[in-house]
């Protein structure tokens, strides 16, 4: 601090801290503390905002109760709030999501950092980057478009004489999951082509020529060494998913709905935003837990996720 | 490694990129399909009709003008914010930076839904009605943090000899600033301004909730694929998609030309390095 008073003089000092100030407390911070603050009020009609009725209270919280509904783990069935229901099979579904992008990512990774030629990479990855310049929206419709059940996807299938009748795709946690994969497995991809890039080929080739088959130089040599970029795609890939409105809106299934889901509804359509601040800070603390969950199973930094 | 495996990997990157581009051809085509829906089966024959009906649609010029709007205003202030973070990150040590950065960075990994609600619900606490403006604050809260870490990165790099020097020359704090540390950062500072600008236009859960009225075009295309879907959403697309390509090929062919003219430049060295 002293340092930069010393070189840049007492004018561009205060403002580069009154612009991360402006950042930091008025955006961030400050924020944050207002939708907790607003999570514990009630709902009421303005002329009794700020009277004897507005107390603080859980009651917002309470709201995800309710409602019971049938669900079944491992064949057991319990029952259990709807919306309670909804928020586990989110991050469920977003576990499958990151899972599924992982198992596609890493052999391509692995191939584009060790076995495609310098010459030809650029171009790849320009061919890469392509879907990541259509903008999600679009993205998401052209899923819908392929999985509808007169859909180019079971017309395709019936030709070939895979299925002999249409498939409802858009039904359930599928489609979400379909979607969704394809629109992050990128976000999961590039953070494990820079981990792997940097693994020295040599220590391939000395496994290899000490006998090791090819899954235990994966398994003991580059998995290990890519580990912080399976961390910081894991990590991407799940909070974007979990927090994914767009995509689970689109394809909308009435079998499939997904956390921020159930918030918009409460706060665009029930226009409750004190439940709906709640319901957020529940997702952001549920955030919270997973990032630093992942830190400590995969021994990172924040830094190294930010990469 | 054996040819055999490599043959495996190049089929495999071929089935990958089919995988991704096949939906975006998909979604080309319905736009030229003169069925009422968007697909492309049965094919009804070929028409242009949805891109009339694209021209003629006027909130869709008036959702990107907002889109453009938003994004520049994105840009002006997030990348002064975010450099001036990673300037104030990077002078000092310890604890406190530990602390600060992880302020810095936590906003990329907060659900957009949350920064919405909160931007929202914390400005009209002082009567500010939800508009684009508050869309820009909520968008900017995070989009900084991006702008943050190209600009530290870029840091990294930099002598701060050069500045003790000139301040020793008797350099004005201005002139070191403008002269001596601004030049350092350009590249970072203009691909800030990009994926600000980029991040901006993609953006759906924060303005979704502090648009108020307003339409952006991610917000309009939402709504219009939500309720009655034509294809002119497809037409709209096939024009995206077409932009992105043309400017690829026009980055491929000015790299493949830079990479050309790099590799004579080397064989003629080497020339005269023999010679």
């Amino acid at each position: 601090m002293h340092d930069l008073y010393r070189r840049y003089g007492k004018g561009l000092t205060y403002t580069f801290i009154g612009l991360t100030f402006f950042w930091l407390i008025v955006l961030v911070v400050l924020p944050d503390f207002k939708l907790l603050e607003a999570s514990f009020r009630p709902y009421l009609p303005v002329a009794d905002i700020g009277g004897p009725k507005d107390v603080y209270s859980l009651g917002n919280y309470a709201q995800i109760f309710g409602n019971e509904v049938p669900f079944s783990i491992f064949g057991i069935e319990v029952m259990i709030a709807a919306r309670i229901k909804v928020f586990i099979l989110t991050i469920f579904y977003s576990g499958v999501v990151t899972l599924i992008t992982f198992l596609l990512a890493y052999p391509l990774s692995f191939y584009l950092a060790k076995v495609a030629s310098g010459k030809t990479l650029p171009t790849l990855f320009l061919l890469l980057f392509v879907p990541l310049w259509v903008s999600e929206v679009l993205r998401s419709f052209a899923w819908y478009i392929i999985l509808t059940l007169k859909g180019p996807l079971n017309a395709l299938l019936m030709t070939l004489g895979l299925i002999s009748k249409e498939i409802r795709w858009i039904d359930g946690y599928s489609p979400v999951v379909i979607t969704l994969v394809y629109a992050y497995v990128l976000f999961m991809l590039f953070p494990l082509y820079n981990a792997m890039q940097s693994l020295d080929s040599n220590q391939i080739e000395a496994a290899e020529d000490l006998g090791s088959p090819w899954w235990r130089t994966h398994l003991r040599v580059i998995l290990p060494h890519a580990k912080p970029g399976i961390a910081s795609g894991a990590v991407m890939v799940f909070m974007l998913s979990a927090g994914s409105l767009l995509v689970p809106a689109i394809i909308n299934s009435t079998t499939g709905n997904w956390f921020t889901q159930t918030i918009q509804g409460i706060m665009l359509e029930g226009q409750d935003w004190n439940a709906g601040a709640a319901f957020a800070f529940m997702l952001l603390l549920f955030c919270t837990l997973a990032v630093s969950v992942a830190m400590r199973v995969f021994r990172v930094k924040l830094s190294d996720i930010a990469k | 490694m054996q040819n055999s495996r490599k043959l495996i990997g190049h089929l495999y990157m071929a089935i990958f990129l089919i995988y991704l581009l096949v939906p975006l051809a998909v979604m080309s085509g319905a736009a030229f399909n003169a069925s009422k829906l968007p697909t492309i089966i049965p094919w009804k024959g070929l028409t242009d009709q949805w891109f009339i009906a694209l021209y003629n649609d006027n909130r869709i010029w008036g959702a990107l003008a907002n889109t453009l709007f938003v994004a520049l205003a994105v840009v002006i202030i997030a990348v002064p914010v975010g450099a001036a973070g990673a300037i104030l990150v990077n002078s000092i040590s310890g604890r406190i930076r530990a602390v600060l950065y992880g302020m810095m960075v936590a906003p990329i990994l907060v659900p957009g839904v949350v920064i919405g609600i909160s931007t929202l619900l914390f400005w009209n606490q002082f009567s500010v009605p939800s508009g684009l403006h508050l869309s820009v604050l909520g968008q900017v809260s995070y989009i900084a943090s991006f702008v943050m870490l190209l600009v530290l990165a870029r840091l990294q790099s930099f002598d701060q000899g050069l500045e003790e020097a000139a301040l020793d020359l008797g350099a004005s704090h201005a002139q070191v600033m403008r002269r001596i540390l601004l030049p350092h950062l350009y590249p970072a500072l203009g691909a800030g301004a990009a994926i600000s600008f980029f991040q901006s236009i993609e953006n759906f859960n924060v303005t979704l909730f502090t648009r108020g009225g307003a339409d952006t075009l991610t917000v309009y295309v939402f709504s219009k694929v939500r309720s009655g879907i034509t294809p002119t959403i497809n037409a709209l697309a096939f024009l995206m998609i077409m932009v992105t390509i043309v400017f690829a090929i026009i980055y491929e062919t000015r790299r493949r030309r830079n990479a050309a003219i790099e590799a004579s430049r080397e064989a003629e060295a080497r020339r005269a390095e023999e010679s």
